[in-house]
C-alpha cells in the first residue's frame, strides 16, 4: 500500500491555502502538480549543466546531451517502447497528434478513405482530422456511445472497414473518465490494414501503459499531466512507420547534410526534432518518470481506482439531490475523473463557490464541445484525481458540492 | 463554508431563479446571438426599437447565475430608454465591471446593476457578466454577426 502522506509531502503546492482553506486540487486532468524532485531537476539543470545538446564538444554540452537522451530512455522504458529512438519529443500531446496528421496522414490517407474516431475525443484528436479529411476528401466515422458513455462496438465491423486508413482513439476520456478497450480496437484496425493511434494523455500518467502489448502504431501524451513540466510531450511510433514519414518541421538539428540546394534528414529521433529542443523540461520529465516508477504505476492505478470507487459511492448523496453523473458507473470501466451536472446551479457558479472553499475543479466543455453538447448540457463540472488525493479530500468535495447546491436552491447553507 | 457576499448577493440569486423578460419575441425589430465558448453560455436577445426607443426587450438562453442575472437586470435597465441612453448604461456597466470605476458615480444610471460590481474581483467571470451587453450592443447597432466573448 502506498503512503499518500509521504507522497503529499513531496508536493510543495499541496501545502498552500486557497481563499483561507487548505488547497484541494482536483483538476489533474487539466494539469498535475509537480513534486519537489521535478522542480529541483529544472533548477539543477540550469544551475549546473545548461548547454545546447548534440553539437558541442565541451563538457557541459556532453553532459547536457547525456541527461537529455537519458530522459528519452526513461520515457521509452516507461511505456515499453523498446528502442528510445521511437520516442519523439514534442511540446505536448496536441503537437504529437498534429505531427502524425501532417507527416504521416498527409502522405498516406487518400480520397474516399476514412478515419475512425470516437465521439469522446479531445479537440486535439478531432480538429487535426477534420482539417485533414477536408483536404483529402476523406471521411471521419465515429464509433457510437451507449447512454453510459461507453463505446458501443456492436456495429464495429461496418465502421472500421477496408477503406479505413487510421483508427485514432482516446485511451481515457478527459470528459467522461471512460477507459476504452484499446487493445481490442487496435486488433480490429490492424485486421483491416489500418494504422492505430492512441491518445494516451489521460492514461499514461495513471496506469501501466505498454505500447508493445497494445501494438499501437502511434501514441501521444503530455509531460505536464504526469507530474512533469509544461512544454514537453511525446510521440511514440513504430520505427518502420517513423522511418517512412516525412519530417514535420525542418531546420537545425534535424538534418544530416545541407547544401545550398537541398538537405537530407537526420536519423531518428532527430529527424522530427527541428531546432534547439526543450532540454530542461525533457530532463525534468525523465525525473517525473523516475518518481512515478518509484511509486509504481500498478500501485497508482490500484490507489486511484479505490479512490474513484469511494467518490462514486459518495456521489450518490449528490444524485439524491438531483445531481447527474456522466460516464460509466463501474469503476473498472473508468479512471479517476468524475464529470457531473448539478440542478439549479451552473457549473461555472459551482466552480467559483468550490474555489472559495479551496477546491479546484474544472468547469466547462473540457475541450470536448460536441461530446458535452450530446450530453444535453452546455458544460459539466469535473473533479479529476491523482495519486496525492485522499478520501478526506473527496469528502470535502462532496460536502462542498452539496453546500453550493443548497445555497443556490434555497438561498441558505 | 464559503464567502459569497460579493458575488452571489440575494438580488443576483433572485434574477437567476426568476429571470425577468425571459422568452422569445415575435414582433422584434432586431435580434442578436451571443456565445461564450469558455463556458458554453449562450444568449439570444430580442429587441423592439421604435422611433429610437427600446420599447421591448427579452432574452433566451443558457448560462450561469452571473450571465443570467446580468442579462435579466440589463433588460430592466434599458427598457423604455433611448438607444443612446441604453449605450450609456452599457458604458457605465463596462467601466464598473472592468474595475475602471466602482460604479458609484453612475449609481443613477446603473440602478440594480451596481450589485454586480463584485464581479470585477473575479477576472474569469467578467465575460459572463458582459456577454448579454455585447449582444445588446450588436443588436442596437444592427450588426448581424454573432457575438463571441473570445
Amino acid at each position: 500500500m502506498l503512503d499518500v502522506q509521504k507522497i503529499r509531502n513531496d508536493f510543495p503546492i499541496l501545502g498552500r491555502e486557497v481563499n483561507g482553506h487548505p488547497l484541494v486540487y482536483m483538476d489533474n486532468a487539466a494539469t498535475t502538480q509537480k513534486p519537489r524532485q521535478v522542480i529541483q531537476a529544472l533548477v539543477d539543470y540550469y544551475e549546473n549543466f545548461n548547454a545546447n545538446v548534440h553539437r558541442g564538444v565541451h563538457t557541459l554540452s556532453m553532459e547536457a546531451t547525456d541527461m537529455y537522451e537519458d530522459a528519452r530512455k526513461k520515457v521509452a522504458k516507461f511505456i515499453n517502447a523498446g528502442d528510445p529512438d521511437t520516442v519523439i519529443w514534442t511540446r505536448n500531446a496536441s503537437e504529437s497528434l498534429n505531427l502524425v496528421a501532417y507527416s504521416w496522414a498527409r502522405e498516406n490517407v487518400e480520397s474516399g478513405e476514412n478515419i475512425v474516431l470516437t465521439p469522446m475525443e479531445h479537440h486535439s484528436n478531432l480538429v487535426p482530422w477534420q482539417e485533414l479529411t477536408r483536404e483529402k476528401n476523406a471521411a471521419i466515422r465515429y464509433i457510437p456511445l451507449d447512454n453510459e458513455g461507453v463505446l458501443d462496438l456492436s456495429d464495429i465491423d461496418s465502421i472500421i472497414d477496408d477503406r479505413t486508413a487510421l483508427v485514432s482513439v482516446v485511451h481515457m476520456s478527459n470528459a467522461l473518465g471512460t477507459v476504452n478497450p484499446i487493445k481490442k480496437l487496435c486488433d480490429l484496425a490492424h485486421a483491416r490494414g489500418a494504422k492505430f493511434l492512441v491518445d494516451g494523455a489521460q492514461s499514461v500518467p495513471h496506469m501501466v501503459v505498454d505500447v508493445k502489448e497494445i501494438d499501437c502504431d502511434f501514441m501521444a501524451f503530455s509531460g505536464h499531466k504526469m507530474m512533469g513540466p509544461t512544454g514537453i510531450g511525446c510521440l511514440y511510433a513504430k520505427k518502420d512507420v517513423l522511418e517512412g514519414m516525412k519530417p514535420f518541421l525542418t531546420g537545425g538539428e534535424m538534418v544530416l547534410e545541407v547544401s545550398y540546394e537541398k538537405a537530407s534528414w537526420a536519423d531518428l529521433p532527430m529527424k522530427f526534432e527541428a531546432g534547439t529542443p526543450n532540454i530542461a523540461d525533457a530532463i525534468a520529465l525523465g525525473v517525473a518518470v523516475d518518481y512515478l516508477e518509484d511509486i509504481g504505476m500498478a500501485n497508482i492505478d490500484e490507489y486511484e481506482r479505490d479512490l474513484t470507487g469511494y467518490a462514486l459511492n459518495k456521489f450518490i448523496d449528490v444524485e439524491e439531490e438531483g445531481g447527474k453523473l456522466f460516464g460509466p458507473r463501474n469503476p473498472d470501466q473508468r479512471g479517476g475523473i468524475i464529470s457531473f451536472d448539478t440542478p439549479d446551479i451552473h457549473p461555472h457558479d459551482l466552480g467559483t463557490l468550490l474555489d472559495q472553499m479551496g477546491i479546484a475543479v474544472r468547469t466547462g466543455h473540457h475541450c470536448a464541445m460536441p461530446l458535452v453538447r450530446s450530453l444535453g448540457v452546455a458544460a459539466t463540472s469535473r473533479a479529476s484525481f491523482y495519486v496525492y488525493n485522499t478520501k478526506k479530500e473527496v469528502d470535502v468535495l462532496i460536502e462542498g458540492i452539496l453546500e453550493a447546491m443548497r445555497y443556490f436552491r434555497d438561498g441558505v447553507r | 463554508m464559503f464567502d459569497s457576499q460579493e458575488l452571489y448577493q440575494e438580488i443576483v440569486m433572485d434574477h437567476n431563479r426568476r429571470p425577468r423578460n425571459f422568452g422569445s419575441m415575435t414582433d422584434s425589430t432586431a435580434t442578436s446571438e451571443g456565445f461564450n465558448p469558455l463556458c458554453g453560455d449562450q444568449i439570444t436577445l430580442f429587441l423592439k426599437v421604435s422611433e429610437d426607443i427600446v420599447e421591448d426587450i427579452s432574452f433566451e438562453g443558457v448560462g450561469c447565475a452571473i450571465s443570467k442575472s446580468s442579462a435579466s437586470m440589463m433588460t430592466e435597465g434599458v427598457k423604455g430608454k433611448s438607444v443612446e441612453e441604453a449605450l450609456t448604461v452599457f458604458e457605465a456597466f463596462r467601466e464598473m465591471i472592468t474595475a475602471k470605476s466602482d460604479g458609484s458615480k453612475d449609481s443613477e444610471i446603473l440602478g440594480d446593476l451596481e450589485i454586480l460590481k463584485g464581479v470585477a474581483q473575479y477576472p474569469t467571470r467578467i465575460k459572463c457578466a458582459t456577454l448579454s451587453w455585447h449582444t445588446l450592443q450588436a443588436a442596437l447597432q444592427g450588426t448581424e454577426r454573432d457575438i463571441s466573448t473570445e
